[in-house]
This record gives structure tokens, sequence and C-alpha cells, in this order.
């Protein structure tokens, strides 16, 4: 139950400062809280309300709106089945109903030892590969029961720690713009003309 | 002309014997990096459109008609001139939301090829005069975020994105952003307003058209990620060797995926406008027809949203001039095939439950239709439906959607199409997907349902037990 | 005096529009103008146009669809949503046909698809926009079978509005209205799809000001306001519209009672005053009129202590002390109506009083009335308003969403003068902080910012002007005033003096004669210098800031007289009280900070033999042999009319002129002196002491709903400061000077600049008004831990 970090409030303000409006960076704030505590706790909502200029109550209208946001612990894994029709037509529901038994838990649940979290999913964009799951947003194409066993297996042996990192870890690389190469935000009351490079002459 | 197989580094893309436009580097295992990039043309479409006034770059994809790829196929040369006037600054941003059932190459391109994307969306910046750009990608596709944030950060390196570009005094940044699980992002108003830091619902066109008001209230290019990786290409072979391919209406090419029922599901490079349905799934430099010996049921043209073809509609080609008066769209390039094993209730209710789940809640047919097709259709699945049901989806569906919709002719059943597009009631065109695969699987394989139902009396209910 | 009409309804007959278009409803030709939106041309010609989420006072976001129509285009008749659509000349509009008919029993169906229907036992059922349209445009039969949504219900939401999310249709008027009208974000739409629902944030409720609107607009019984919950049915009310009294904003209102209790107070639109909006103080306080506390009964001093009597006996000692031959002092009559503050005034006049004032020494002399005036609309359509004022959130509620709305949504410019940040700050084009006392400098570095200056010269200069705090004289401010007026002389003025009625009876007769003011006249009783003082609505002892001049002030007046609708704690002092008549229980016209004349209308029964305070003053000069010959309302307004022709002629006509008529007296400035300040020596602080909207005034504090709702006092500083002194957020800390001392908890603040210390007047907890010197421009205190 956290407020962000101070090196985490370092990382949000270079997130803030690269758009025009502080609100901008709501989502990939909530997602920084994720990842520093696995969901988005309140006082990480109330934090970066403060952070973007909004009230926590739209933050947390925000971040309701969007499924990758938890309000609640979840396991260090997240399974997303997809079921949606390429899926569906490739025997997802068969899939879902053998992870419910190999892992005993329904949608949504949580294993006991709080691992892994159980989800049904929509369209994961991957559809020639049905049916699909992802791991913490990691793909796993084509999967039978056989290779959802061995993923499970490989999850709890801790052999995949490596791959996958643990939920609220989407991307683990973050783009940085160095000062001295950044073009710089242009917000509507601070850019009034168009670009210099409009001027009808070729750039190089 | 070999079929090839699977690309190794790109699951489920084929390469074929056709011509490359986006997908030229997929064969290659660093496609990804800059140097690989570099090593085979990269970034040398970027300095011929810099060599040129941004006027004439405009021009050139102007007269290539560069068709959009997110799902309308509006051409990108037209949208950045409906800009208003001296109105500044001008944004752009990169729909990387990905999410239509059935659909996924902009996915592939960013992770196979980010820097093509860069350099796309760099050409687009320069060419229609917009300040800064927002790469908005999908928040579940963490390969493609890590791959675009590293291309990113190594072409700012290189002097290729930012301050000054390549010496010649165009600047321009590219700000990666990443989404967080929402469907509706996909639409542009409502990626607009997610950019802006709020829910992802979708505004009302007009007054809302991003080119007019758009990101923070200014004029906003939205452009799929398909879209801009044509750029490069195009800048090096220029429009008349982009418009050699295809035809005039649909010139280049397009990827299509073919998820379903046959042989071989996969991404493909096709020629626009020419290449057909037929040719697509079962051509053996495709898909090699259906699996296991079965038979063709229907399949769906352009995506979820679509409504649904038949085996009659085989030889339409990638042409939108046709695919629309035949009743259905190519929308994001995406066809999902059923085979005669097919239920096809069931199958209706895997799209309409999509869309049902996905609505935003801001428009009332979408919120309280999408999800009352998606009860009436369970019940129907579970064997628990009345032949009432059945005009109740028509009926519920009319309110989403009023008059007629467009469907596909059918010989088998004597009917002649209803062509693209609907009318709706709604903001935007959630609450129809929700409607369309219950239409089109009423509409083509009515006795499934028929089937599926017991008759029952109708017994109204009294619609407000009001006080008084 | 001059008289300025303005009245929205009455359009003003104008040469040729080039705005002007003509569309055709239903086939007929309407007139409208560019930019207009389909609906409300439509509501204008009569043609009614279901609808649920539109509100002609918010943008429109067409989320009901249940306003859509049929619009003739190239391809055929268009269904769009009138309320996003403008008209266009030549455009060709149907909202009938079967299409249309169609499309509205569809969205009908769907809102009541997941309703729960429970009418029977809503609050709204009866009053329903959602079951009103449900008849005239629904299906009439559901054919969804399916469980509806349930959600727990209902849920307080604050301490004044419940939620039931059941019944919300989510047409985002609430929180729309929360965002972009109160600026209080603090409900939002949550979850997505059919789980959409509206919430606030978890543990922190919607304390907005300005929650009671919601309730208003909600088009379903989803809030409800909890003063009102099951007090009545709709079919029950009775109502009239009147002027709400609460502050100088003078927002119109119905008031609605039942079995002859006020059981609702809702807000019209009044386009040149409040369009509909209220504050919570202003909706909620109805409950106050209803207290058991009220007074009902005069009481007279017997054996030191206050008994009940009758009229007449304590009428027949009141005229005693004033025949008596000492001098008479009338103090307040801001909270009364203008006939009141006119017969107090007349009354005064025939004792020969020389002693009066309307205001408790806390607002600003009655000379900036003769200033050029603003009105509320033009500081709105102004280039530049320049804010000398308090937080008008805390204290003005509806003209600070006015001037939010002028400043967020149509370019107005706020420049700021303020010790600390208000809730303009935000909206503010320039802030400028300057301590207690320095507001000329402040002003001076105004003018001297060649921004801020340009922006002034640019003309269409309104100056909003108040007493921000009571812990600094009203001199600075004029001072300040004046130095900016001399910078840009044709700027106009809007005093914000706070009290209801102020601007009526300072008007009418209640204005100070030669400098006698509030503080001279208690400097006088304390004295001994007043036979009799009485007291109309007003209660020095906790209205003064000087709490020490209130005290010898009242204990040195030889016959105090209250004529109070509570005993409030300078009543329980006096030795005759006599019961008055409360807002909602006497008709007559009250003045708002404009000079807007508007009626106020008598609703229920006053409480038990309460009267007006016009007939108490009527009566007196009956009993002193100078009968005024009044004997109604209408006497009272005809000797008004033949004294102050114009307030006379605004009270007549105010039934049918709605908005009220705006009567101002046009003047030269007078140059105000500058004031000195010496600088601070071992009290290191400056005092701010500014108002909360709620506090323990007694309309709030005898409104159950409300009276928990006080902040309650405490000492806000700097962190730095805090930091300084060493106190933690919380602790308690002595606050003193040579005076006096208090001992309150600290507030760190980064909304204070370092070395003020601001502190909320009139809370419970402590009172800080025992430092406060009324001879002294500015207070300055010291702050220790203890």
């Amino acid at each position: 139950m956290a407020r962000l970090t101070e090196e985490n409030v370092r990382l949000a303000q270079e997130i803030i400062s690269r758009y025009p409006r502080p609100r901008s960076a709501m989502i990939p704030l909530l997602h920084l809280a994720q990842e520093q505590d696995g969901y988005v706790t309140e006082d990480a909502m109330a934090h970066i309300a403060g952070l973007v200029g909004a009230s926590p109550a739209e933050v947390y209208g925000t971040a309701s709106f969007y499924e990758m946001f938890k309000f609640h612990p979840v396991g260090r894994y997240v399974i997303n089945i997809c079921g949606t029709m390429s899926c569906a037509l490739a025997g997802a529901e068969d899939l879902m109903h053998h992870a419910e038994e190999k892992l005993g838990v329904r949608m949504g649940g949580t294993t006991d030892d709080g691992l892994i979290t159980l989800e049904r999913a929509e369209c994961q964009a991957a559809c020639t590969e049905a049916p699909c799951l992802q791991t913490n947003y990691r793909y796993s194409f084509r999967v039978t029961a056989e290779s959802f066993d061995t993923l499970v297996d490989d999850l709890r042996a801790g052999r995949l720690a490596d791959e996958i990192p643990p939920h609220g870890t989407v991307a683990r690389v973050r783009q940085h713009i160095p000062a001295d190469k950044g073009a710089g935000v242009h917000a509507p009351e601070d850019v009034k003309s168009a670009p210099a490079w409009l001027d009808g002459k070729a750039a190089l | 002309m070999s079929a090839g197989g699977t690309n190794s580094f790109a699951p489920g893309f084929y390469e074929g014997d056709r011509p490359r436009i986006v997908t030229s580097r997929f064969g290659l295992e660093d496609s990804h990096t800059l140097a690989r990039f570099v090593a085979t043309g990269g970034y040398e479409g970027l300095r011929r459109a810099l060599g040129r006034p941004a006027g004439e770059v405009h021009d050139e994809v102007r007269s290539a008609t560069v068709l959009g790829r997110g799902g309308a196929g509006f051409p990108a040369g037209t949208k950045w001139g409906l800009t208003p006037q001296e109105v500044w600054p001008r944004y752009l941003v990169v729909n990387g939301d990905e999410s239509e059932p059935g659909t996924y190459k902009d996915r592939l391109l960013m992770e196979r090829d980010p820097h093509q994307l860069i350099e796309g969306c760099l050409i687009a910046c320069y060419a229609a005069g917009l300040s800064q750009c927002f790469l908005y990608i999908r928040g579940e596709m963490a390969l493609a975020q890590e791959r675009v944030a590293t291309a990113l950060n190594d072409a700012y390196a290189a002097g290729y994105v930012g301050r000054n570009i390549l010496g010649s005094g165009f600047s321009v940044d590219i700000v990666l952003h990443w989404g967080a699980g929402a469907y509706v992002v996909g639409e542009e108003t409502a990626l607009i307003e997610s950019l802006e830091g709020n829910r992802g619902m979708p505004r009302l066109k007009p007054p809302y058209f991003p080119a007019a008001i758009g990101l923070y209230g200014q004029p906003t290019i939205v452009n799929n990620v398909e879209t801009l990786a044509n750029l490069p290409w195009l800048m090096v072979n220029g429009a008349e060797a982009y418009t050699a391919i295809g035809t005039p209406t649909s010139p280049g090419t397009r990827m299509v995926a073919v998820s379903g029922h046959v042989k071989r599901p996969g991404v493909y490079e096709i020629v626009n406008g020419t290449t057909t349905f037929r040719d697509l799934l079962f051509g053996e430099e495709f898909c090699g027809g259906m699996r296991d010996g079965r038979t063709l049921k229907a399949f769906v043209p352009g995506g979820g949203s679509a409504p649904w073809f038949l085996p009659d509609q085989l030889d339409l080609p990638f042409e939108a001039s046709q695919v629309g008066p035949a009743g259905s769209m190519l929308g994001s390039g995406a066809v999902m095939v059923m085979d005669d094993t097919t239920d096809i209730p069931r199958a209706a209710l895997t799209l309409t439950r999509f869309y049902a789940h996905e609505s935003c809640g801001k428009c009332t047919p979408c919120r309280e239709g999408g999800t009352w097709l998606e009860r009436i259709l369970s019940r129907i699945v579970d064997g628990k439906g009345t032949d009432a049901d059945l005009d109740q989806l028509m009926e519920v569906g009319q309110s989403i959607c009023p008059g007629a919709f467009p469907h596909a002719s059918s010989e088998r059943l004597g009917i002649n199409a209803t062509p693209f597009p609907y009318r709706m009631n709604t903001i935007c065109f959630v609450g129809p997907s929700a409607f369309a695969p219950v239409h089109s699987a009423l509409t083509l394989f009515r006795e499934e349902f028929d089937a599926r139902v017991t008759r029952r009396i109708h017994i109204p209910v009294s619609a407000v037990g009001a006080a008084q | 005096m001059s008289t300025t009409e303005t009245n929205a309804g009455e359009t003003p007959e104008v040469p040729v529009d080039p705005n002007a278009v003509s569309i055709s409803i239903n086939g007929r030709s309407v007139a409208a103008r560019k930019g207009e939106l389909i609906i409300a041309a439509a509501d204008r010609e009569g043609e009614y146009i279901p609808r649920f989420c539109y509100h002609p006072r918010m943008s429109s976001v067409g989320m009901c669809r249940q306003c859509l129509v049929e619009v003739e285009g190239p391809r055929g008749p268009m269904m769009v949503v009138s309320c996003m659509t403008p008209v266009a000349d030549g455009q060709v509009v149907r909202t009938e046909t079967e299409q249309v008919k169609r499309a509205q029993e569809g969205m009908i169906e769907m809102l009541l698809a997941n309703h729960p229907l429970d009418c029977p036992v809503c609050d709204t059922g009866g009053e329903c926009p959602l079951q009103d349209q449900a008849f005239s445009h629904g299906p009439g039969e559901s054919r969804f079978v399916e469980e509806k949504r349930h959600y727990e219900k209902p849920i307080p939401i604050s301490d004044l509005v419940f939620l039931d999310r059941e019944r919300c249709i989510l047409c985002d008027r609430c929180t729309r209205f929360a965002r972009e009208v109160a600026g209080d974000p603090l409900i939002s739409f949550t979850q997505r799809g059919n789980n959409t629902q509206v919430m606030t944030f978890p543990d922190e409720p919607f304390a907005s000001y300005f929650s009671g609107n919601t309730v208003q607009i909600c088009p379903v019984g989803a809030l409800t306001a909890q003063p009102y919950r099951f007090k009545a049915r709709p079919w029950d009310l009775e109502q009239r519209e009147s002027t709400c009294t609460t502050c100088s904003v003078g927002c119109r209102t119905v008031v609605q009672s039942s079995r002859d209790e006020l059981v609702r107070y809702q807000g019209v639109d009044s386009d040149p005053v409040n369009w509909g909006w209220m504050c919570d103080r202003g909706r909620f306080n109805f409950q106050s009129v209803n207290s058991e506390d009220r007074l009902g009964t005069p009481l007279m001093r017997r054996d030191g202590s206050l008994a009940a009597t009758s009229w007449s006996v304590a009428l027949d000692a009141v005229a005693r002390e004033m025949r008596s031959g000492g001098a008479v002092a009338v103090l307040g009559g801001s909270r009364g109506t203008n006939e009141d503050a006119f017969m107090w005034g007349l009354l005064a006049d025939a004792v020969g009083s020389t002693m009066r004032d309307a205001q408790m020494d806390d607002g600003l002399p009655s000379s900036v009335f003769s200033l050029p005036q603003a009105t509320i609309d033009s500081a709105c359509a102004a280039g530049t308003v320049v804010l000398l004022a308090p937080d008008l959130k805390e204290e003005l509620p509806v003209l600070h969403i006015r001037l939010r709305d002028a400043a967020t949504r149509h370019g107005l410019r706020i420049i700021e003068i303020a010790s600390h940040d208000t809730g303009l700050t935000p909206h503010a084009w320039r802030s400028v902080r300057c301590e207690p006392g320095a507001q000329q400098d402040a002003v001076r570095s105004v003018l001297a910012d060649a921004e801020m200056s340009a922006q002034l010269a640019g003309g269409n200069v309104v100056v909003v002007v108040g007493r921000a705090n009571l812990a600094e004289s009203a001199a600075t401010t004029m001072a300040a005033l004046d130095g900016l007026l001399s910078a840009v002389p044709a700027a106009t003025v809007l005093p914000v003096l706070r009290r209801g009625n102020v601007r009526g009876a300072l008007g009418l007769g209640l204005a100070p004669v030669d400098g006698n003011d509030t503080a001279s006249v208690l400097e006088a009783a304390a004295g001994g210098k007043v036979a009799c003082l009485v007291l109309l609505g007003a209660d020095p002892l906790s209205d003064v800031a000087d709490a020490d001049l209130a005290r010898r002030g009242i204990a040195g007046a030889r016959f105090v007289v209250a004529v109070d609708t509570f005993l409030t704690r300078s009543a329980a002092q006096a030795d005759v009280v006599l019961p008055a008549a409360a807002y909602g229980e006497k008709d007559g016209t009250t003045t708002n900070l404009e000079g807007r004349v508007s009626n106020v209308v008598q609703k229920i029964t006053p409480r038990g033999t309460s009267r007006a305070d016009w007939m108490v003053a009527a009566e007196l000069l009956h009993l002193l042999g100078k009968d005024a010959g009044v004997a109604t309302l209408a006497d009272v307004q005809r000797l008004m009319s033949a004294r102050f022709p114009a307030f006379g002629a605004a009270a007549a006509s105010v039934e049918v002129r709605r908005n009220g008529v705006v009567v101002t007296s046009g003047g030269a400035r007078q140059p105000a002196p500058a004031v000195s300040v010496t600088p601070r020596s071992s009290y290191d602080f400056r005092l701010v002491v500014s108002r909360k909207l709620y506090d323990l005034a007694v309309g709030t504090a005898q409104s159950p709903s409300m009276a928990n709702l006080a902040p309650g006092a405490a000492v806000l500083v700097h962190p730095l400061d805090a930091e300084r002194v060493g106190a933690r957020d919380g602790a308690n800390v002595k606050v003193s000077n040579s005076h006096s001392s208090v001992v309150l908890p600290v507030v760190s603040s980064g909304a204070v600049p370092r070395g003020t210390a601001v502190v909320p007047f009139n809370q419970p907890g402590a009172d800080v008004r025992g430092l406060i010197r009324r001879g002294e421009p500015v207070t300055d205190v010291r702050i220790e831990t203890v």
C-alpha cells in the first residue's frame, strides 16, 4: 500500500515532461504504480492524482476503465486465456476448462500459493496461432493441454523467471529522451505558427 | 511458386513470393535493430523526404493513394489535408492499439520492424507539419513495447529522431505511449481521450473529427501503424511504383491475417485490390484450403465487426468498392474462417460477447443493447431460448442500428445483398459490431437458431411500475 | 439613481442579425441563431424533444441518444442527436417520424432495462424525467426479461447526498456538473460498459459546496438529498418562486413546502444571476427555519433572566426606552428585506438616531456603491477581472461558479490579488500574493508589470472588491482600490459584500450617518452613550471581529433590543427579544450585490407570534406617536417609492420581472487615503481571518444536515513555517499577541505564503477574535508550540 517511491516519482516526472498536459501521463503512471506494487493501490492513485493535476476520483475513473489495472493483489503471474472467435474456433473453451482444473481455481481466481491468477481474456492479436494465452502479457501460441501444463510447471519451478517479469511490469525497456536530443513538447498555448520546415524549401 | 514455411522469428507470418512493401525485413533475425535496419536501406526514405519540400512529400503520398489500414480505408494523404487552415500545433497520433478480433499485423510490424514505423512517423510529421508524435501501443503487447522503446532510444542516440534530424533542421519528438486494455480505444476519438488521461470513451463525430478537433483540441492526424509503415518504401520507390502494385483504387499491398479452420492460418502481405478471398483461403501460396478436408461454411472478411460472407462471395477481391456493395467491409485485414463443423450461434456469441464486454458504456444502445444481445444469445446457445428471442435479437439490433442492416447474398437462401454501411444510433461502431455477428448468423443460418429454441407464448410486461 | 433593466425572456429588438438562420422543424419555419443546437431551437418553439443527458447550462455529450431526430441530408434523412447538432440555414428537422419514434421508444426501453422501477418508494417518483418520458415517448411495455444489474442501495456519497446506482441511467449530468461547473471532480464514472457506475474515490466523499445541484439535475432518483429524503411527494408540494438571501448573490429559487413546513429549495435558471445553480448552504438551510429552537414569542428580562411576554408589553418597553431621550442605535438589517430595512431606517429617522449600520464591521464603506457599478454578467463578459476580494467560493459560491465559467470557457482573464490561494486561484490568469496590509503595494506591482498593465490597458476591466481579511482594516482595501481605479479609470466595480441584503439595507436607510459605523456605535455604547441599542438580526458578540469591542458595547448599552429568529449570543444579553419572521415566512423584496432588486416570498406561516421586521418598526412608530400609516407591505412599498423612487419602482415590478431589476446609483470616485502599516516586530506572523462556507452562523448551525460541516478552528501556515515553529501537522499551537492568545491545531498548507497565518472565522473549537483590535490596520501574532 504505497505511494510511488522516490525513484518512481523521478521516473513519473520524466514521463510527465514528455506531454503537453501532465494528465496525459495518467495511464503510464498507473502502469508504473502497478509495476511497483503488483497492483494499483489507493495511495498510489491519490499520489498520481497530485502528480498529474487530477482528482483521485478521476484517476480511479480512468484506471477502472482499463482491464490491465488491478485494484487488489493478484498472482505473480496472470495468465490470460483468449476466448474470442479465432481462439474459440480452435478450442479455447476446452483449454479454459483444463486450465481451471489444472490450477484448481475458477476464472478470475488466484492459486492458493499466490503464484498464478487465471483470467479469461478477449482477442490478443495472435489469431492465427490459436488458441493463445498471455502470461503477464507474454505469449504462448497454439496452446494444448500439455503445453499449458508445461507452462505452469515451468512457472512454478521458476524456470521462466528471466523471461517473464512479475505482474505489473509490462515493457522492461523504457523510453528515454536525452535532454540534448529532444525536440521538446509542443503545447497548444505555446505554438501559434506553422513549423519552420513548412516553408516550401527542402529540409536537407 | 513456393509457399514457404512460417517465419521462425515471427510465428504465424508467411513470406511467400510476392511484392513486399512493409514486411521485407521479417525474415531477418535482427530486423528490429538499428544496425540491420540501416544496413537494409532503413531511413533512406526519410532522407529522401527531407531532401524535398514538405508539400511535395505530401503530394507524393496523396498521389499514391495510401489507404488507411486501420479499418475505414480512408486515404492517408487526403486525411492529412483535412486540417483547418492556420491552426497550430498539429499532432500525429499513431494507432497501435490493434485489438479487432481476428486482426494482427501491427503487432508484427512493431515487433519485427520498429524502425520502419518510426521512419514512417517522421515522414508523416514532416509532410503534414505535425509538431509532436504520440505512438500509442496496445497495453498487452509487451514485446512490441520493448522493441519500439529500444528502437526509439537507439534512433534518438543516432540522431534520426528528436532535435535537428539528420542535420536538416526538422525536429520532432516521438513519444511512446501505451494503453491498458480497452478495445474501444482503437477508435480514434477514444484513443485521443485515452491519450489525454481519460476514460477511453469515443467523442461524437461531428464535431470531434480529430483532423479538426483532436488531441488537446488541436488538429490531429490519427494513422494506423501499417499505414505509416508504407511510407519509407513509398519515399524510396515513388508513388508510381506504389500504384503499379494492386489496382488504382486499392494500390500497394496489405497485410491480412487469416485465422480459423484453414490448413495454414497465417499473416500474409498480399497484393491489394486483385487478390481474392478464394486465392487467400484456398491458394497454395496462402492458406491452402480448409483443414481436415472440411468444407467452408462462412467467413468474416474484415475483422469481428464485419458482416459475414458465404462461399458465394469467395471470388470478391480485396477491393472496398466491391466488398461494400456485397454487404460487408474489408476492415482491418482479418479473415476468420468457419468450416461446416462450426456451431454458428456459439460462434456469433463469441463475437457479440466481445463487443458487449468492450462497450465503453457511454451511449445507451451499446451499453444496454450489447449486453442484452449477449444475454439472449447465451440463453439460446444454452438451449433455453424461445422463438420470441429470435425476433427480440433483431428488435434490439434495430435500436442500435435502425433500418436495413448489411448482409451478403445467398443463392441457397435466395436473398440479395444489402450493401454496407449500416446506419447507427450509437456514437461509434462498437454497438453495431455487437449486432453484426448476430444479424449475419441469424440471417444466413436461421435454421441453426430455430433448432435451438423452444416455442413459448410471449407475455408483455408493463414498462413502468410507476407511482400514482 | 438610475435604473438598468436586465431581463432574459424579454428579448430586446435587434436590427438585422448576421447570425440569423432559418430552419424547418416538423414543417414549421423557425428562426434560429448560428451555433445554436437543434434541441434548443426546438425548445424555444415548443417542440419538445425528449432528453436525459442534455442540459442547457453544460456542454453536450450526446450520450443518452434519447434526443435523436431526423435531419434531411444529401443522402436522405439522417438520424442525429439534436443536443450536439447545430442549426444550419435551410436545415430540415423532423422530430416525429416513424423512425424517430422508434428510436425514442428503443432508447427508453433500454434505459428501463436495468432500471429498478421502484418508483413508489423513490423520492423522484412523480417529478421524474425518466418516468414522464417513459409515458410520453416510451414503448409502453418492456421486453427485457433478464436479471437486472444490482448494486447496494443507496449509499451516502457525502453528508448531504445519497447515490442509488441501480436507478442511475449514466447520463453524466452529475459528473459533468462536478467537473465542468463546480470544478470539484469528486465523482466520476468508474468501471466500463454495462458495469459503468458513478462513484467517489474510496474514503473521499463528494464534499462539494455545490453537491445539491447534482440532485436537482439528476433525471432519475439516483441522487437524493439527505434533508429531503422521504419528506414529501411531488404532488403534495406547494411552491413559490423567490430569491435566496443566504448571501448577496441572490440566486433565484423556488421555495417548496408541504403541510406548512419548508421541505426543499430548488434553483431557478435566472440568466443574469445563478443559471439554476445554488450552493449547498443556501439550498439546505431551510432546515433552520423549521428548527425547534426558533423564537416564537417575545422575551423580556425580569430579575436578570429572559422570560416570555406579550408583544404589547415588550413593544411598550422598547418604545419607552426610545422615548427616553437617550441615543438610539440600530445595528443590522442585512438579513431582512428591503421593506424591513426601509421601515427601520424610517424609525431611526423618527427618533433622531445618527447611529445605524447594516454591516458588522466586516465589510467596506458604502461609498463603494457610488463607484461605477458592474453586474455579474458584465464581470463575466469583461476582458479582465481584478479580484481584490475574499475567496468567493467560500463566501459567494455561485458568483464563484459564474466567474469560473467565464475564465475557463469564455476567455475571461482574472488577476487575483489575495493573501493566500483561493478557489479561483487555479483559474486566475495571474495570481499575486500579498500579505495583509500590502494590497496597495500589490496593486502597484500589478501596474508595474508589463503584461498585466497591458492587459488592464486593453479595457473592459471589472474590479471585484470585498473584505478579504477581518484581521485587517477595510482602509487598506479601499486604498488599493483607489490606486487601481486611478490607473484604470474606466474600470467598473462589483462590490462583494457578503450578507444577504446588505446592499438593500445600506441603500434604504441603514447606512452609517457621518461615519458612525458599527465599530463607533459599539464604542459609544461601551462609553455609556447609547440608551437603546437595537440588534436587527445582528449578533455582534459572534460577528464583530473585535470581540472585545463587541463585548464592551453590548455590556455598556443601557437597554438592548434584539429582533431575531434565534436566541443568539447577543440576543441572550438583550433586555427585550422580539421574535422575527424568517426567510420563507414573509413577503418583500431583496437587493443583491449588483443592486438587483427581486422578490422574496412567504410560503409558510411565521413561527409562533413572530412577525416581519417592518411590522415591528411600524408598531413602534405608532407607539412613538409617529405612525407612518402602513398596514400592509404595499403601504410600505408606496412609502419607499416616495423616498427611494428607483427602489420603489423596482419593488413594484419584481412580480413580473422575475430576474429582478438592477438599481444602482452613479457617482464619482472619492480618493481614499493611503494606509501605512508598521513592520512586524517579534509577532512575526501576519494574521488573515477569513470565512469558510460552513461556520457557526445560525442558518448553518441550526440546519442538522450542515451542522457538522464546519471544518473547525485551525491555523494554516506554510509548511516551512510549520517546520520553523516546530509544530507537526495537527498539533496544537499557541497563537498570541499583546491582546490575547488562543490555542489551535496547526495545518501546514502550500496555499499560504510564508509569514502569513490564516485562521477561518467563526469556527467551532476556538475563537480567534480576541487577537483583533479594530484600530490596528493589521494583526500580527506569534505562533509557538504548546
